[in-house]
């Protein structure tokens, strides 16, 4: 059923060229895995017999507080998807089922987020959370991404698809909104929340320019941050100590990207295709 | 679906109250900065015991002026021509690829994705290894050719087409997972047709997939074009927009002004452009999506 007879050759050229481009795609990551578990000396040596070493991570976890990174990272996206879920929920609730006066004016707005993001708003972002006197928190650095119009987009989607038969059943039986939306909606969009969570977990370690400008100091900074001030540091150019760091830095979604593929893939997509 | 939207509870106080809550961090963290963005472009910078005072268009004039501004805006745009159809046309490419029987296929696809997953500080200190003098990976695979060596980021002509390149590497594999949705969504007997037609793959490829895959090019489109202006991570980490202004990028040259030189004024009048940029991908998105909902 292939097109135009797809010749042996044709497949072995397509199979090579599948496995180059994947070859190239990987070799940075490789490159750079090669070299933080190598001695500075070996690293750029490309000798198989020399031998691996631990020493590299040991010593990051120790020059630098990348404990208290990790946590502060850990802080900052369990706080932000904790009030998106919330916010998107309720907002989206409001715009997948009631009727209200302005409803359509202010779902335009939301949806002009999509494009005018706080990542490009620092400048006076960085004003109002010196006036409300948090900067350098991790309530600072997560506060301009809670009211989320990709979030309410998602969540507005979703409850809309499901059937008013479900709803109109929880009214008869008595139950208020705030009851119909716990009990029928939040429970059938439930793969909509892990989507909508690996998503925003995903962009949030890995967000770098906002936390930079409003942290300041090693209690409040996330790891990207702490990433680029311990690899631009004193450590000299030691490629295998700054691969290590990286590494370790990406290490826990890294892992949960190999172990959880499917599902990462599937979320990017439920969130990207809408 | 029938469309029943008139069976919306009408209800006011419900609807707002729900939409509340995201409606004031939306309003205090998009919308106010967005207008008070505009209006400090509209002010002269505020300096110890010197408040700001209403200056009109000067620091507009004062961009005009900026040789370093328009360098940066230029450099933008070849930033954004270089990494989209790269990016867009590899992340076709390698949909297509995987998107068939193949030995190994969850490793290549792995291999493709893995970059998306990582920060771009992350990816930007790798790469900045690769990129080294003397001792990185690039060099070493030029050595091996018989190439010089070349300091690829710190030479003013290379130093912008590498972190584009960063860039593409970074992106294409985010860009193909929505094509591989989009192929493996593709009714099976058009090929079934076409191949009794006699196609030929290229023809099929340009005639029918490349114009069924346009709704999935367009939001990939979008996506790009807002990353091209949004993320200067690479830029901190690498260059500092250098050597001599070559990989000045737009947010970049933003973000110094008002962080490093605390001319909030004037990070403000160029912010107000970079608003522009993104408010015009934004109408035209609406125009198109408008447009498709015709004829569909």
């Amino acid at each position: 059923m292939s097109v135009g007879a797809e010749t042996t050759f044709q497949k072995v050229l397509e199979t090579a060229a599948a496995w180059m481009l994947g070859v190239l795609w990987a070799l940075p990551l490789l490159y750079a895995a090669w070299a933080a578990f190598h001695l500075a000396g070996d690293s750029t040596r490309f000798d198989l017999a020399a031998p691996l070493t631990w020493k590299n991570f040991a010593y990051v976890w120790a020059a630098a507080p990348f404990p208290r990174y990790f946590l502060n990272t850990f802080l900052l996206v369990t706080l932000i998807i904790i009030v998106q879920f919330t916010l998107s929920t309720l907002a989206g609730y409001a715009f997948a089922r009631f009727r209200w006066p302005g409803r359509n004016v202010m779902f335009v707005l939301v949806l002009l987020q999509l494009m005018i993001m706080p990542d490009v708003l620092i400048v006076e972002n960085y004003g109002t959370m010196a006036k409300l006197g948090l900067v350098d928190t991790i309530v600072a650095i997560g506060m301009p991404y809670f009211g989320s119009a990709f979030g309410i987009f998602l969540m507005r989607q979703t409850f809309k698809s499901i059937p008013r038969e479900l709803d109109d059943a929880a009214r008869i039986e008595g139950a208020g909104t705030m009851l119909t939306l716990l009990k029928v909606y939040v429970p059938l969009a439930k793969p909509v929340y892990l989507a909508y969570g690996l998503v925003s977990v995903s962009y949030h370690w890995n967000n770098f320019l906002w936390p930079l400008i409003v942290t300041n100091s090693v209690t409040s900074r996330p790891l990207t941050v702490g990433l680029q001030i311990f690899s631009s540091g004193d450590q000299g150019i030691d490629w295998s100590i700054i691969t290590a760091a990286t590494l370790l830095s990406a290490g826990p979604l890294l892992v949960a990207f190999l172990l959880f593929q499917r599902q990462f893939v599937q979320s990017f997509l439920r969130a990207g295709i809408r | 679906m029938t469309d029943r939207s008139s069976d919306d509870v009408q209800s006011p106080w419900v609807g707002w109250a729900l939409f509340l809550p995201a409606a004031a961090f939306l309003a205090a963290f998009t919308y106010y900065p967005a207008i008070a963005t505009l209006i400090e472009s509209l002010f002269s910078n505020a300096k110890a015991g010197r408040a700001a005072r209403f200056v009109g268009l000067d620091n507009y004039a004062a961009m005009i002026d900026d040789p370093i501004f328009w360098n940066a805006l230029a450099n933008n745009a070849w930033f954004a021509l270089g990494t989209i159809p790269a990016s867009i046309g590899l992340a076709i490419g390698m949909a297509l690829l995987v998107n068939r029987a193949l030995p190994g296929r969850a490793l290549v696809r792995m291999s493709y994705f893995a970059p998306t997953i990582l920060a771009m500080v992350a990816v930007a200190n790798i790469w900045l290894f690769i990129f080294a003098p003397q001792i990185g990976l690039l060099n070493m695979a030029t050595a091996w050719l018989g190439l010089a060596p070349h300091n690829w980021l710190g030479q003013p002509s290379t130093a912008l087409a590498s972190v584009t390149a960063v860039a593409i590497w970074k992106e294409a594999g985010f860009f193909m997972i929505f094509y591989l949705a989009a192929l493996q969504n593709m009714p099976a007997n058009l090929a079934e047709a076409a191949a009794i037609e006699g196609a030929s793959r290229w023809y099929y490829f340009w005639k029918v997939t490349f114009p069924l895959l346009m709704p999935t090019t367009l939001f990939v489109l979008v996506n790009a074009v807002v990353n091209a202006f949004r993320l200067v991570d690479h830029i901190i980490v690498m260059t500092k927009g250098g050597p001599d202004n070559a990989s000045m990028l737009l947010l970049y040259y933003i973000y110094e002004v008002g962080f490093k030189y605390w001319d909030t004024s004037y990070a403000a009048a160029m912010s107000m452009v970079l608003l522009a940029i993104l408010g015009a991908v934004a109408i035209g998105q609406f125009l198109i999506l408008d447009r498709r909902t015709h004829y569909r």
